[in-house]
């Protein structure tokens, strides 16, 4: 029942699911600091807190739900061939002790970021650059984006890592997410839609807010493209206008199934139960480290 | 291929499975030879090409390997000549903090290695700085003057 409920929530997808970022008090109400005994309010999240089998009485920590979408880096590649319980322990501490330096802020596809990095051989030392966060991937220390934007009429795509040590900020312009998880069909869209000026400031949000999802419905350019977006079912294109036979293929090729099958979407998540165990390993630090940040900068010391 | 094969069905009188599909990968974009590329300096004779709608060809790629990377030096044929050129960006994915461009990007130089316009109108990948400290003399292009060209380095 538990996992029903679990995979439920994966099914939905990210579009549907909308949370809340309480940055004010992230130390008080998002974390759940329960005792054994008492499990009542673990019900009203979609993913049960209740931990039998702690005989030492100990109160267990959970981390929020949210932090599934907020830290995706942290859940390992599902891929059972690749798993190693040991290296990806040690990968989330040292993920940990890079966070304890940079600020690595929460971001999503469709986030407008800046990054700097440094660079040996330009005259200041360090290279700016700022677009719009087309994809995101990777696991662990090696979790990458891509930036997008494009600049004098060229458009640039620069790939980061996150936890590369040349990277001395990152910061996100506009926090927001738009409808479909992956944004390259922006490299076929008018250059409109992927312009952002390099000075661009940092767009304040209020506090209480839940992440805005952008309804942006992009217009592509003329055919050719470099991939078939009629065949991907993208929800942030206009009407792509094409003749019925690029349709009529489409539904040929396409496999409906596979949203049905089960499997498929066990063999590419994390259990439920795994990700609970690896964001109770982390959230404590992370959520140190937010508070710590959140001090630094209400005293202008950031 | 497959008109015949669909015949052969309706002869034999029974399904046969044929698959139509090719293998593919994912595309390289690499810059090897008759690729077209794109002039991004303000020459004459790079604009006129641009501009009548015949991109330079690549003819040759000054390299061990044909393939042609960001710093490479390239021979192309534009506007009925031959003329050598140097990579200033590539539609190719490249390394982490290495930008990839929407275009394949030259610029277009003399044999002795001095750019031919003076100014470029796109951002230029700063690892071309690196290239220039360590490979300047040896593939014969004068990546100083290249670089106090550029306007913007990404």
């Amino acid at each position: 029942m538990l996992r029903r409920a679990v995979l439920q929530t994966f099914r939905q997808g990210l579009a549907q699911s909308f949370f809340k970022r309480n940055a004010v008090s992230l130390s008080e109400t998002t974390v759940t600091h329960q005792p054994i005994e008492t499990s009542d309010e673990a019900d009203e999240k979609s993913v049960s807190k209740q931990k039998p089998g702690d005989e030492s009485g100990n109160t267990v920590v959970v981390a929020p739900p949210e932090f599934r979408f907020m830290y995706p880096e942290f859940l390992p590649d599902p891929a059972m061939e690749r798993r190693n319980r040991l290296k990806e322990k040690l990968e989330r501490i040292d993920m940990l002790q890079r966070r304890s330096v940079v600020e690595i802020p929460e971001f999503y596809t469709g986030s407008v970021m800046a990054v700097t990095v440094a660079d040996a051989n330009s005259p200041n030392k360090f290279a700016r650059f700022v677009g719009i966060c087309i994809q995101r991937g990777g696991s662990g220390l090696r979790a990458w984006f891509i930036l997008r934007n494009v600049v004098d009429k060229q458009g640039v795509e620069i790939l980061y890592e996150m936890y590369c040590p040349l990277i001395q900020k990152i910061e996100v312009l506009r926090l927001e997410r738009r409808l479909d998880e992956s944004l390259l069909y922006l490299r076929d869209a008018l250059p409109e839609y992927s312009t952002f000026p390099l000075d661009m400031e940092p767009e304040r949000r209020l506090n209480n807010s839940v992440v805005p999802i952008n309804p942006l419905k992009v217009k592509l350019r003329p055919r050719p493209w470099l991939e078939r977006w009629e065949r991907q079912n993208l929800q942030g294109v206009e009407d792509l206008n094409l003749p019925q036979r690029f349709y009529d293929k489409a539904e040929k090729v396409a496999k409906p199934w596979e949203k049905y099958d089960l499997m498929l979407q066990y063999r590419k998540t994390i259990p439920a139960e795994e990700q609970e165990k690896i964001f109770a390993d982390v959230h404590s630090q992370l959520q140190q480290q937010e508070f710590k940040r959140k001090i630094r900068r209400r005293r202008g010391t950031d | 291929m497959t008109f015949q094969m669909q015949n052969l069905a309706r002869i034999l009188q029974f399904s046969v499975p044929f698959s139509r599909s090719f293998h593919q990968c994912q595309p390289l974009n690499q810059i090897q030879l008759l690729t077209r590329l794109r002039v991004v300096d303000n020459s004459t004779i790079g604009k006129e090409a641009m501009l009548e709608g015949r991109p330079p060809k690549c003819i040759h790629v000054y390299n061990k390997t044909g393939i042609g990377t960001i710093g490479d030096k390239v021979l192309v044929a534009i506007k009925g000549q031959k003329k050598k050129a140097v990579i200033v960006g590539v539609k190719q994915k490249q390394a982490p903090l290495v930008p990839k461009f929407d275009s394949n990007n030259i610029v277009l130089i003399e044999d002795n290695g001095t750019p031919i316009g003076t100014r470029i109108h796109v951002p230029v990948p700063s690892i071309l700085r690196k290239i220039l400290k360590e490979r300047s003399v040896a593939k014969q292009i004068d990546f100083t003057k290249l670089l106090s060209i550029a306007t913007k380095f990404v």
